[in-house]
């Protein structure tokens, strides 16, 4: 059949382009804009009436709205506090403040924690011995497998709590003391909590800002060694410095077993140790994997270039193996640190005063829905916003180039 | 040049000396065949590695004796309260305490959902085992149906089912009296259902061309990624009443929903934009030359292709959804955890080692429906892979 040629088109008219014979709907950009437009408009519309209804609600309710309240007086006792803290002359505001501290603090020593032995189980999880082998793989599979929250329980109801009373406390050398109140340890008179964990977490810094800075010059072996002698001087070093400059008051106050109490010493809080406990060995399985996976991304061909140059097995691990995979394990890895902080949350469960604990009991006090829950998000968000630009930074420095 | 010939052409009378057969081929040292071969290859290759699998091996049994002691030898098995599994004279070591798991049983699965209509609960159960089995078993006769069927269908007949509709003579039962294993799957159920479709819709949003869209896909996948779980269903439960007219106030595990809901769909978003990001451009740019439309193009040529590929991640991220179910505990929900926390706190059941029973049986749990899912992913992965292996 013969097809019959289409008309020409109609030569165009004075005042009327090719695009205006297009009805308007039919317009890409028109209708891109058409839909955002909608798009904002419905969004806002629901936005507003939210708004309008939480008004309402609350207005009905009788709670005023703003962040006034962090002014006022918190009249509750939190367990642990690093910094100075009383329930009848601490203000809402301080009370988060102790909250954000905690969380950071159990976040912290829980990266540390998990980094270690998660690097352990990765690298084992290669090893050619098939007992650890199988070990690690069945650490990970068990783990990762079992609700975060159910794992906190177990450590804190069914392990923690199980620990004999105080009467029957367990006396460890060196004055240590573990009932089922908690770890208690001797305490260093010259310095309040704070203070330690600061001082700590500036030897960290130090160190590490060292390492980075002496990891561009080149690596020769006795760099290597003095490298290693310098950091350890500053891991020792900073501390005790530290110590002389506060008077080296060389005292410790030991905790006494009382009967019903402990008196004097340190403590660790059953709920720290529990969520310590949980949240790295948790993050840990998931790092275990994430170390395996850049480990193995690294082709063979590398290793086996290094051993054909003459490379010792430790070498060809420092030098050509490791330097390669950190590329792929660290984005990941500070993913996995993320989660290790926002999973620290669920210490509410189990009753660790940490942000969302207090936050939660502010609520509950005061009435303030929207700001505390504002509030917090916000503290979550900024952690989040810090370790992404951290993130970046990084890949923009390491990220391989290609052509 | 044969090397036979050669000798007996130069050197006659060194032939006796010459091998006529190949020698028999002595089979290989003991040590590296069989099992001692084996254990010698892989426990003892070398002095460090040896060392390290004598103590393992042994940390392995001190490990290993006593829990099975716990779980098997000394477990009590049967009993009506907690006088079976107090320690005795006569039995001074009691391990777990399985006759309280036997006990509490059934309020574990159902929670408080009134006896006389546990039948809705087992039915829901069977026709979501069938949908499942339907999707999840690859070469099942129309999966597309049983797409419908699991997306659409189900959660309607579910709701109808568990809930109760009055025009059908199924009795109302309150939310407030659903629990244990079916509040979990139900929370388990509604994140899977509803955070695909929303995910991928997110998905193309932060992909869009228009600004507007890409903004606010954008703003609300990193917001609800950058805080806990547990903050957005605080916020599902404290702010959405505040936010709803007084009339219309949802009920608490409405609100848990809602909060799982919006936590999976930010995640889906970007396990399915990586599966986006991994199609090759050309795809694009053949599907427009055929002359389809944005829609068509994504329906026919993209999402298929890109959600195959990112089966393994979906199942993945239902694996931590199933996990992260047990946070509704927190803000008042009686899902499993919960139940084995009340179950546990129970004075007629309460001993010593009730705690460590209840949360082991949990684990199991927990443990055989993720370990299955991930096994799952691991097969499709690997058949998936089948077509670069060489």
């Amino acid at each position: 059949m013969e097809r019959a040629q289409p008309p020409p088109y109609p030569p165009p008219q004075a005042g009327e382009g090719r695009v205006g014979a297009v009805p308007f709907y039919r317009d890409p950009k028109l209708r891109g804009l058409l839909l955002q437009a909608l798009l904002c408009a419905a969004i806002g519309l629901v936005a507003y009436g939210a708004i309008r209804n939480a008004a309402d609600n609350l207005a009905r309710a009788n709670i005023a709205s703003g962040f006034g309240f962090l002014d006022v007086t918190a009249g509750f006792d939190i367990g642990q506090t690093l910094i100075d803290y009383s329930s009848q002359a601490s203000t809402y505001g301080r009370a988060f403040l102790v909250g954000v501290l905690n969380t950071l603090l159990v976040a912290g020593i829980g990266i540390a924690f998990a980094t270690v032995i998660g690097f352990t189980v990765g690298i084992a999880r290669l090893s050619k011995n098939f007992l650890v082998e199988r070990l690690a793989t069945a650490y990970v599979e068990l783990i990762r497998n079992v609700p975060l929250l159910l794992q906190l329980l177990f450590w804190y109801n069914a392990v923690l709590k199980a620990l004999p009373e105080i009467a029957a406390s367990a006396v460890m050398p060196g004055g240590f003391i573990l009932n089922n109140r908690g770890l208690f340890t001797p305490r260093p008179l010259f310095a309040d909590g704070l203070q330690i964990v600061g001082v700590l977490a500036g030897t960290v810094v130090l160190a590490v800002v060292f390492n980075i800075v002496a990891g561009r010059v080149e690596r020769s072996q006795r760099a290597l060694i003095v490298r290693i002698a310098a950091t350890a001087l500053i891991v020792v070093g900073v501390p005790v410095a530290a110590f002389l400059a506060a008077g080296a008051p060389f005292a410790f106050e030991y905790p006494q077993i009382g009967r019903f109490n402990v008196r004097g010493g340190a403590e660790l809080l059953p709920e720290f140790v529990a969520l310590l406990l949980g949240l790295s060995i948790y993050t840990a399985a998931f790092i275990a994997e994430v170390v395996r996976a850049g480990l193995k991304s690294v082709s063979p061909g590398q290793t086996e270039a290094a051993q054909a140059l003459g490379l010792r097995r430790m070498q060809t691990l420092r030098l050509i193996v490791i330097p390669q995979a950190m590329r792929v394990i660290i984005p990941p890895l500070t993913n996995q640190y993320l989660n290790l902080t926002k999973n620290s949350s669920l210490a509410v469960a189990i009753g660790y005063p940490d942000l969302f604990l207090v936050a939660g009991t502010v609520l509950n006090i005061s009435g303030q829905a929207v700001e505390v829950v504002l509030i917090t998000m916000a503290v979550y968000l900024t952690f989040s916003l810090i370790i992404a630009l951290v993130m970046n930074i990084y890949n923009a420095r390491y990220a391989l180039v290609e052509r | 040049m044969d090397a036979q010939t050669l000798t007996v052409s130069s050197q006659p009378t060194a032939r006796a000396y010459v091998r006529a057969t190949p020698a028999p081929s002595v089979p290989p040292p003991l040590a590296t065949v069989g099992l001692l071969g084996w254990i010698r290859a892989n426990l003892f290759p070398s002095v460090g590695s040896g060392v390290v699998t004598v103590l393992l091996s042994l940390s392995l049994i001190w490990i290993t004796l006593p829990l099975i002691d716990f779980l098997i030898v000394d477990a009590v098995w049967t009993g009506s309260d907690r006088d079976a599994c107090l320690a005795t004279a006569e039995r001074p070591v009691v391990g777990a305490c399985w006759a309280y798991i036997g006990d509490r049983f059934a309020y574990v699965i159902y929670g408080s959902y009134p006896i006389a209509g546990r039948w809705r609960v087992d039915i829901f159960f069977a026709m979501l085992a069938f949908g499942t089995a339907w999707l999840l078993w690859l070469e099942a006769p129309r999966r597309d149906i049983g797409a419908i069927y699991f997306f659409a269908v189900l959660p309607v007949a579910s709701f109808v089912l568990l809930h109760g509709l009055e025009l059908i003579g199924l009795p109302v039962v309150d939310t407030a009296l659903w629990g244990g294993i079916t509040v979990t799957i139900v929370v388990a159920a509604v994140g899977i259902v509803v955070s695909l479709p929303i995910g991928v819709v997110l998905a193309l949003g932060r992909r869009s061309k228009l600004p507007a869209v890409r903004l606010l896909s954008t703003l609300f996948i990193e917001f609800v990624r950058g805080v806990p779980l547990i903050t957005v269903l605080f916020m599902a439960s404290v702010m959405l009443p505040l936010f709803v007219p007084d009339s219309w106030s949802p009920d608490k595990l409405m609100r848990a929903l809602v909060g799982v809901a919006l936590f999976s769909s930010a995640y889906m978003a970007e396990v399915v934009r990586a599966g986006l990001q991994a199609m090759p451009k050309g795809q694009y740019e053949a599907a427009h030359a055929l002359g389809l439309s944005y829609w068509q193009t994504l329906r026919l040529i993209i999402l298929p292709q890109a959600l195959k590929v990112t089966i393994p991640n979906i199942v993945n991220s239902y694996i931590a959804l199933f996990k992260d179910t047990t946070l509704v505990f927190i803000v008042g929900i009686f899902d499993f955890l919960k139940t084995i926390e009340v179950a546990r706190a129970d004075p007629k059941w309460s001993t010593p080692v009730t705690s460590a029973t209840g949360y082991i049986f949990a684990a199991f749990v927990y443990f055989a429906c993720c370990y299955a899912m991930s096994r799952y992913a691991t097969g499709i992965e690997k058949r998936l892979s089948a077509g670069e292996k060489r």
